[in-house]
């Protein structure tokens, strides 16, 4: 589903290389963790993929689904299915979450040529796929984002996931902010999601939320290269003698 | 939610700077000289066949005029304007005045239903679940007709053009007019005095809740030509009327004059609603061209408990130069004020509010939300004062503005004075831009890059969008949207 060939990326506006000759491979239906310690290029990685202005690519190409996305728009991506479910969620004031959903839903399915959704229709997505998040109806009456707590804003992401039904899903360290309650919620929710047909990439610090979402394979990023590939015991290793050991052989 | 979906909808729709009323029509029109005189306005006069009292009205206004000073204080930029090089009447041959549906020039029919103003009253009744709007037709410098006058004569309810009023209820324009905004007010007020032509006049008499929304279209299509609106509103005691008020104009290279004075009376009791969607051809990207839109408008809260509010959504023109204001003369009365306004390419925008606090217990709401585009500037300029002896007054001032871009400026110039300690004033102002998290956020979810930014508009100006009635408010959204278009990139 995703073939990333030694990708070497930089922030556009100071030239910093963040990414340096990266290769990973996630199949259809496979959960990858992506793991490593502050500074590996985690974040940037989910950036680049889902297609931010800000890094620019220097070398290497991305393939989803065998074709090259790197000329893509970031709202192109996505009506192909990729999906980021951020870590820090933005605020956009005065647009109910609601009304935003449908926005979102209707245009990416007027990029693939289907017809909108009737109101009840939508109605009846949103209702079932909240209650599956344990989201209060009068959440999504609210403005995005705006005064959500950090448990709000984690499963409205996720709940923009599962209505978008997305091929390839990025979680950007979703389990940060999260008490233990709502990191089960989220993770039921990331677990429904799981298909034969649908990649998911879990970018996360802790083993903790790899409990509940448990990889098929874990992948360590040190220096914008992934320098170890196993499965998930690897993250239980992580877990118990940290980076150091890792981050020593590679070098 | 399906509002702003229309709006999405609009904007993909439509190419970048696509003014979609600045077509032309050809009508054979009877136009007075180019030029501003004491024999002009004679001519104006005679035209409309007004009384003697109103022709001596309009000249000891031509007089003060000439004596007055072009303002200069506002933050906007023109070249002079030439006032001998406007044609101050100019009205369609066929159809000379106010009269009936049946007599209108079908060319001019023609004209509003390109518009989609509903003008036969048939066609309105017919489609019954949507709520019925009487419409007063001003095209240049006359009303061609005004719907739904026997209906709402039944109600009491007096609703035509400033020029019938003249000439069929002498007596009421008589007691009213001028008496918020004085010929001598400003230098385009009193200009506005000696030569206007056409705009709408509505009594509702005491006890009365007007029927329908009422409206008021203008339409500048002659080439030359300086539009001067004159509208006058009374509410009598307890008495409560929601006016709306739309425009545009042809696109053109030359800019041409709009200067308006609207004044609203409202006695005890009574609420008079404003709602304006200003959509004046705005120029083209370069700038050349578009309306200048200097206009005075008022209300005056002079009976106790009485309410005035204005909503606009200033989108269009070249130079808006606005302030609807409240004069909060009766004890208890309440004055609002919801705006939007939105410039893009070249536009200039100086539009805000004045809040005057005379009577005891009364209050205020302004709420101002400026968007601003390409290399436009966008200035809010408000006051709110207190008179000594006003006792409690209280406002709330919101300014809000967006900036989208980085050559475009918003500015926030509030004055306020209070000269009664028990005064209550909150004034809060926060300038932002559509970041670009955002963005990417809106993005990253399939939502296209104008569709983002018309949703997050349309999310940053929800608070007036919401005091606007509903079809206006439809209209409103998918306006911001047109009005933003090839604002990024």
């Amino acid at each position: 589903m995703l073939e990333i060939r030694n990708l070497h990326a930089r922030i556009a506006e100071d030239g910093t290389e963040i990414i340096r000759g990266l290769n990973l491979t996630v199949k259809a239906g496979e959960v990858a963790a992506i793991m490593g310690p502050n500074g590996s290029g985690k974040s940037t990685l989910s950036y680049i993929l889902s297609g931010r202005e800000d890094y620019e690519v220097t070398e290497g190409d991305i393939l989803y689904n065998g074709e090259s996305i790197l000329e893509l728009d970031p709202s192109e991506r996505a009506a192909k299915g990729i999906f980021l479910a951020f870590q820090y969620p933005v605020e956009i004031p005065g647009v109910a979450t609601m009304q935003f959903l449908k926005v979102a839903m209707n245009e990416q399915r007027k990029f693939r040529g289907e017809a909108e959704l009737t109101t009840p229709d939508f109605i009846r997505r949103v209702k079932e796929a909240s209650a599956r998040l344990h989201i209060n109806p009068d959440m999504l009456k609210r403005p995005l984002n705006v005064g959500f707590s950090g448990g709000e804003k984690k499963r409205a992401e996720i709940l923009q996931m599962a209505l978008l039904e997305p091929k390839l899903c990025v979680l950007d360290e979703t389990d940060s902010g999260l008490d233990i309650d709502a990191l089960k919620i989220v993770a039921d929710g990331v677990n429904a999601l799981r298909s034969p047909d649908r990649a998911v990439i879990v970018i996360t610090h802790y083993q903790r939320l790899l409990e509940y979402i448990v990889p098929d394979t874990v992948h360590v990023l040190y220096k914008g290269q992934v320098i170890k590939s196993g499965d998930k015991s690897l993250a239980l290793d992580l877990e118990a003698n940290g980076y150091a050991d890792i981050i020593g052989a590679a070098a | 939610m399906a509002a702003v979906q229309e709006t999405i909808d609009q904007v993909a729709l439509i190419d970048v700077d696509q003014y979609k009323y600045g077509f032309e029509t050809t009508i054979e029109m009877d136009k007075a000289p180019k030029g501003l005189s004491e024999d002009i306005i004679r001519f104006i006069s005679a035209k409309k066949d007004e009384p003697e009292w109103m022709l001596e009205w309009r000249l000891d206004a031509y007089r003060r005029w000439l004596t007055l000073e072009e303002p200069t204080w506002a933050r906007v930029n023109y070249p002079k304007i030439d006032f001998n090089d406007i044609h101050y009447y100019a009205a369609p041959k066929s159809t000379p005045g106010p009269t009936s549906i049946d007599d209108v020039d079908p060319e001019l029919l023609k004209v509003y239903e390109k518009l989609g103003i509903p003008l036969r009253e048939q066609e309105i009744l017919a489609g019954v679940e949507k709520p019925r709007i009487a419409v007063d037709a001003v095209f240049d410098s006359v009303s061609v007709v005004t719907t739904f006058k026997e209906e709402l004569k039944k109600a009491g309810v007096i609703f035509m053009s400033i020029s019938e009023a003249i000439r069929e209820h002498p007596e009421l324009v008589k007691k009213y007019l001028g008496t918020v905004v004085p010929t001598t007010d400003n230098y385009y007020a009193t200009l506005n005095s000696a030569v206007f032509t056409d705009g709408s006049f509505v009594f509702v008499p005491k006890g009365v809740r007007c029927p329908m929304e009422l409206s008021t279209y203008f339409r500048i299509n002659e080439k030359g030509t300086g539009q001067f609106e004159r509208t006058l509103i009374i509410a009598e005691d307890g008495a409560y009327v929601s006016y709306l008020e739309g425009c545009t104009a042809p696109q053109r290279d030359e800019n041409q004059l709009h200067a308006a004075v609207v004044e609203l009376v409202a006695l005890d009791d009574a609420e008079i609603k404003y709602s304006t969607v200003q959509n004046w051809y705005p120029g083209d990207k370069e700038g050349k061209g578009g309306i200048y839109n200097f206009v005075t408008k008022r209300g005056d809260c002079r009976g106790k408990n009485s309410k005035i509010s204005w909503t606009q959504v200033e989108t269009g023109s070249a130079i808006t130069w606005k302030y609807p204001s409240c004069i909060l003369r009766g004890d208890g009365s309440r004055g609002e004020f919801y705006s939007i306004a939105v410039s893009n390419g070249h536009q200039q925008i100086d539009s805000g509010t004045k809040m005057i606090h005379l009577g005891k217990n009364t209050s205020s709401r302004i709420v101002s939300k400026g968007i601003a585009a390409g290399v436009s500037q966008n200035t809010y300029r408000g006051q709110v004062s207190t008179h000594r002896k006003a006792e409690n007054a209280r406002n709330f001032t919101q300014c809000d503005s967006l900036l989208i871009g980085d050559k475009c400026g918003a500015h926030t110039v509030p004055y306020i004075e209070a000269r009664n300690s028990s005064a209550q004033f909150e004034h809060e102002a926060t300038t932002s831009k559509i970041s670009e998290d955002q963005l990417f956020y809106c993005l990253q979810r399939g939502i296209p890059t104008e569709a983002a930014i018309a949703l997050i508009v349309n999310g940053f100006v929800k608070e007036v969008i919401q005091e606007l009635p509903m079809e206006f408010a439809v209209e409103a959204q998918k306006l911001i949207g047109i009005s933003l278009e090839g604002s990024v990139g």
